[in-house]
């Protein structure tokens, strides 16, 4: 909302500098965005000229050369504009100007025409959005006479940031009284005031209106005026809409547009000789109805948009923006006006399904209070007949529900205290609320307090109004610091235990990502799941995605990484180490408990389980100078893996698994107590060479799960062993298909509770072992808890573990 | 003379075991004076030849000289150690300048994250319990049980991303399309929460949020910090003490906090707070009279949002122990993007998410 500070202060004109005010009013609860129209330098050099001689531009097929007489002679300007044409009164910006943009106006050869100075539209001179061509004066001032006589170009305009609560911000007398409300000085009378609405009338013999749904439509109100004259408005009333932000168009649509600027109340002027017999009927569209507007395009009204008829269909789109078939134009010679009251949640729904916007819908789809267009019928009936030449019929159809009585909150008197942890005292308190335009009648227990309509909607309850004294009390100056009492926060212990694992891969030299959560569909699609059985391959999917890449959400954290890892990549880092701690996205399919478990009634929509991936490629350890470093490949990922589950006290085993992204020999699942946490292994060349990835390994774990399978904080102590062990190294000629994680539980199996340690400490295949064999090392620690073992003892579990070997196919060397 | 003799040959043991230079000489001497042919042997082993009445004092102190030649040796010897440590230690060098050699490179936690810890960890300490809630969410959550009524304005201040209903999605889901969606703020589990406890209530939720906007202050994705606090006469006042608290942990302990009133459908009254700019003190320029570009010449930055809980939300949680007339909350948000960036001085919000291994080792 445009403020002009000379409109403000016409009602309520406090003294203080635009800049003191914007900050008065920001810290009452009205943001100021920033005090613009101030020209930046001498507004002395912008004068109004004439064009006298407009002609094209030699070498350039878009501009024109003008002959500009600026009252003390002429002078060329080479300009832009589209609608420039000879005899306009127009604002030149003379040399030495400089434009609110910071732009200084000087001398310059415009392919090759002397251009001297500038020919100014509405949005250069900082007083509206018009910028596609030039502001052209109607009424013609002398050339010369200076432009700041004609238009209110060094006034300051205050731009609004209007909360949706707020609709009364939406026009210059709410804001006239919220200054009043916060400064003290003194709000003039409402520009309404005296007005009576004047009853049935002879209008009703010229116009009528039928509303079909009382719902949509709760107060239809119009009036007819005759003998309308459309033309230019005066020069006062153009500048108050440009100094708004609003482009004049005629009298009669300026008229209106002034008022809904002055009092909120958006209103709508009717041509009554292109409306049949003057009838209006108020209706929910129907399927396929369609309107011009009058912004020239043709809309299909979706079906229940609240449309205004006339016989041969809609003729308007109810409160957002009205018909070409009925616009008022030159020829018009009567008016009908409409001021209605409109369902706000209504004019909201209609507006985003057309995709259409309007200073009109913006003010009705915050709710505005039937009373408010009594007070718009009062001034535009005046200015109809001041500006236009009109006169009104006597009369006013009125139809609707009828204006309902003001409400009335109660107000306790320690109740702002009790909220605010701050006393205001009761004076202080009546006296805000009065200010804000509040009838209130003080009691033993506190206030009653009457509501105007422009805070009908806004202000219901009693908490409505502590925040309304509130704001006024200056709230942050008086405000004390305090702190409540506690008893004990903390993170979960599966907070904290997620820490750790987080610490635990940080500290084995991986960088954190943390990446959208959105990815595309054909990123899963690389990944080669199974679009039938794997719920991965089916993403909760966005209805409107900012784009194809960010369509869908993740369901697992390996697209994530392998962007990460490719654009480092691409970016000359020799390798990388990545990882990620974040949620993926799974179908919930009925299955309430395996993404964690959310607080609340209702179930969360969809799984979102917290994972733990990392991506390494190239060097897990760097090379340096006194050597090779250690290569990122399975073993060295798993041992990355095992010593972050090991940092909370979880051992993981990994068995033989598939995935469709890895590599069919170098893949595997992550288990923990028998339970899959996911997967590890080599990325599929195929998959990381799609992702424009090198040799890469991977892995993603159920971070949930990890912890959840967590003992830290719940171990029991063992005694620490005090009889010394029995030391026996094993070594082991087996078929390579046989796994290690097999051939060690068999020898715990076998070994029973006396086997302490198993370590395997060498593997070889190759000739001296023969084909499809391996020969592999182990060092087996035995000891006993409660004696000294003696090899006696030993030698009968040696030949159980002997035999047991033997069993799953191995043979025992040397 | 035996007697005699002995102290001789203790001088000369003596001094060939000071003139030892290295521990060759010295087990020289060693053999010369203490070994099977020394001397000295010779005369204990012939102690029993010896006339009785020399035999006590030959033999005390031939046994007295053995035993200070045995001192003397082992004096020698630990002082020649010494030496000769000493001398080989001295050519045994290393550059001491050659890079380290890690046994790992280090790792480095997301800006983001070690913001996000510090946050947890400021408020953990004043007493919150960390929360965490859906980020796919039932429109109930996100809008309707704060306060945001179906068809009102407040609707549109977040633009919001949808979820395309799904028999996939929990059977609890309306099938409309705008009834699933990405939570715009962490604020829909205020409401979880309270579900789920009854007062006093003190809890802070961290996570990401999405809003359907791109530029270089706004990311279609984000990450939230949610306060709540319901009790029995709990005040604006103690939001206010709360918000110092924690900008104080952030930003510095001169730092101070403003609230200016606003606007949101789920606290009343309703702040948005500022903190005191940490770059110009607050004063808006810095020495020498330049504008402060950090908080564009005004002396606060702005920080989030926050208010006393709305009773309307209460209503929707009075079954869980939230009597609207007996309690009564505060509840406050922010980025942890912001906070990140003003901390670290980083301009666009988005490069964060890029994962750029040259940024994230840029903090420890
Ligand atoms: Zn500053």
């Amino acid at each position: 909302m445009r403020v002009p500070v000379s409109w403000l202060a016409e009602y309520c004109d406090p003294g203080l500098e635009p800049g003191d005010l914007a900050r008065r009013l920001a810290m009452t609860g009205t943001e100021v965005e920033r005090v613009s129209g101030r020209m930046g330098g001498d507004p002395g050099h912008f004068v109004i000229g004439r064009t006298l001689e407009v002609g094209p531009h030699p070498d350039a097929d878009r501009l024109s050369v003008c002959e500009v007489d600026d009252g003390t002679g002429t002078r060329t300007i080479v300009c832009g504009a589209p609608n420039v044409a000879a005899g306009q009164s127009v604002v030149v910006a003379l040399p030495g100007a400089v434009m609110p943009s910071g732009l200084e106006i000087g001398e310059a050869k415009l392919r090759g025409v002397l251009s001297s100075g500038m020919i100014c539209s509405e949005a250069e001179l900082g007083l509206g959005d018009e910028d596609d061509g030039i502001l052209v004066l109607g009424d013609g001032p002398e050339p010369g006479t200076p432009a700041t006589e004609v238009l209110s170009l060094d006034e300051p305009v205050l731009e609004l940031e209007v909360t949706p609560n707020r609709p009364d911000c939406l026009s210059i007398y709410g804001v006239a009284r919220e200054v009043h409300a916060v400064t003290g000085a003194e709000l003039a009378e409402p520009p309404w005031d005296g007005w009576t609405d004047p009853g049935p009338g002879e209008v009703s013999e010229l116009a009528s209106v039928r509303i079909d749904d009382p719902e949509l439509c709760p107060r239809f109100t119009l009036r007819v005026f005759t003998g309308v004259e459309v033309g230019e408005s005066p020069a006062w009333l153009k500048d108050r809409l440009v100094s708004a932000g609003q482009r004049p168009i005629n009298n009669v649509v300026d008229v209106t547009n002034y008022v809904m600027l002055l009092t909120g109340q958006p209103l709508h002027a009717f041509d009554l000789d292109r409306v049949p017999g003057g009838e209006l009927v108020v209706r929910a569209a129907i399927e396929g109805e369609k309107v011009e507007t009058l912004d020239g395009v043709e809309r299909e009204l979706p079906e229940g948009t609240v449309v205004v008829c006339d016989r041969d269909g809609p003729t308007a789109i109810a409160g957002i923006m009205g018909g070409a078939s009925s616009e008022v134009s030159t020829g018009t010679t009567s008016v009908l006006l409409e001021v209605a009251t409109w369902d706000g949640p209504g004019i909201l729904k209609s507006s985003r399904e057309l995709g259409l916007r309007s200073e009109a819908s913006n003010r009705f789809e915050k709710g505005l209070h039937p009373a408010l267009a009594s007070r718009a019928q009062a001034i535009a009936s005046r200015l109809l007949v001041e500006v236009c030449g009109g006169e009104a019929v006597p009369g006013m159809v009125d139809e609707g529900a009828g204006v309902p009585e003001k409400g009335s909150v109660r107000l306790g008197v320690g109740t702002a205290a009790r909220v605010l942890g701050m006393e205001i005292p009761p004076a202080t308190q009546e006296e805000s609320l009065e200010r804000l335009g509040f009838e209130v009648e003080a009691g033993e227990a506190g206030f009653s307090v009457l509501v105007p309509p422009d805070r009908a909607f806004d202000v219901t309850r009693e908490i409505d109004l502590v925040e309304e004294v509130a704001r006024v009390a200056d709230l942050d100056a008086a405000l004390p610091a305090t702190l409540p009492a506690t008893s004990g926060g903390g993170l979960s212990r599966e907070q904290a235990l997620r820490r750790t694992a987080e610490d635990a891969i940080v500290a084995a030299g991986f960088d954190e990502a943390v990446s959208w959560s959105f990815t595309s569909a054909d990123s899963i699609t690389t990944l080669g799941l199974d679009p039938t059985g794997d719920p991965r391959a089916r993403p909760v999917a966005i209805s409107n995605p900012l784009s194809e890449e960010q369509a869908v959400m993740r369901t697992t954290l390996l697209t994530s990484l392998v962007d990460a890892a490719s654009r480092n990549l691409a970016r000359g880092t020799g390798g990388v180490r990545l990882f990620e701690s974040g949620r993926v996205y799974l179908p919930a399919d009925g299955n309430v408990e395996a993404g964690g478990s959310f607080p609340g009634n209702r179930p969360a929509p969809a799984l979102e389980p917290l994972m733990l991936g990392a991506l390494a490629s190239g060097a897990l350890v760097p090379g340096d100078w006194r050597g090779d470093g250690v290569l990122a490949d399975f073993f060295s990922l798993k041992g990355v893996l095992e010593q972050v589950a090991g940092s909370i006290g979880v051992s993981i085993e990994v068995v033989p698994g598939a995935e469709p992204f890895l590599h069919p020999g170098k893949a595997g699942r992550v288990l923990v107590d028998g339970q899959d946490l996911g997967w590890m292994g080599e990325l599929h060349p195929s998959v990381g060479s799609a992702f424009g990835l090198g040799p890469s390994v991977a892995f993603e774990v159920g971070l949930d799960r990890l912890v959840a399978a967590s003992p830290a904080g719940q171990e029991s102590f063992v005694e620490v062993p005090s009889f010394p062990p029995v030391e026996r190294d094993l070594a082991i000629v087996i078929p390579e298909t046989v796994g290690a994680s097999e051939i060690e539980a068999a020898l715990r199996k076998a070994g029973g509770d006396l086997l302490e340690e198993v370590v395997l400490f060498d593997r070889y295949t190759g000739e001296q072992v023969g084909e499809g064999l391996c020969s592999l090392a182990f060092s087996l620690r035995f000891r006993a808890p409660d004696r000294t073992l003696s090899d006696e003892e030993v030698d009968p579990l040696w030949e159980t573990i002997v035999e047991s070997i033997e069993s799953i196919g191995g043979t025992i060397r040397g | 003379m035996s007697v005699e003799r002995i102290g001789k040959i203790e001088e000369e043991a003596a001094a060939a075991i000071a003139g030892a230079g290295d521990t060759t000489e010295l087990e020289e001497a060693r053999v010369r004076f203490l070994g099977r042919k020394a001397e000295l042997t010779g005369i204990l082993r012939g102690i029993s030849d010896l006339d009785p009445s020399e035999r006590g004092e030959v033999g005390s102190a031939a046994n007295r000289a053995r035993e200070a030649i045995e001192a003397l040796v082992a004096g020698r010897a630990g002082e020649l150690e010494r030496e000769e440590l000493g001398r080989s230690l001295e050519t045994d060098r290393l550059d001491v300048t050659l890079p380290g050699s890690p046994p790992r490179p280090v790792g480095h936690l997301h800006p983001v994250t070690r913001t996000r810890r510090l946050i947890e960890d400021v408020l953990v300490g004043l007493g919150y319990r960390v929360v965490e809630g859906p980020e796919v969410e039932h429109d109930y959550y996100n809008f309707t049980a704060l306060n945001h009524p179906e068809g009102h304005p407040a609707r549109m201040l977040q633009d919001t991303f949808y979820v395309e209903p799904s028999e996939h999605l929990d059977p609890s889901c309306g099938s409309g399309p705008m009834d699933v969606l990405l939570r715009t703020h962490t604020s829909p589990m205020q409401v979880r929460a309270m579900e789920d406890s009854p007062p006093p209530l003190f809890v802070i939720v961290p996570g990401k949020t999405y809003r359907r906007d791109s530029d270089a202050t706004h990311s279609p994705m984000f990450h939230q910090v949610e306060g709540l606090a319901v009790g029995e006469g709990l005040t604006l006042a103690d939001l206010k003490g709360t918000l110092l608290e924690l900008l104080r942990a952030l930003f510095g302990p001169d730092r101070e906090v403003r609230m200016r009133p606003h606007f949101f459908p789920f606290t009343e009254p309703s702040v948005e707070f500022d903190v005191s700019c940490f770059r110009c003190g607050g004063q808006g320029e810095l020495e020498g009279g330049e504008r402060c570009g950090l908080c564009k010449g005004i002396g606060w930055i702005e920080l989030g949002g926050a208010g006393m809980v709305d009773p309307n939300v209460f209503g929707f949680v009075s079954e869980h122990g939230y009597d609207p007339d007996t309690v009564t909350g505060f509840a406050f948000g922010f980025g942890v993007e912001r906070i990140a960036m003003l901390r670290h001085g980083m301009g666009d919000l988005r490069f964060l998410f890029e994962n750029d291994v040259r940024m994230l080792e840029q903090f420890s």
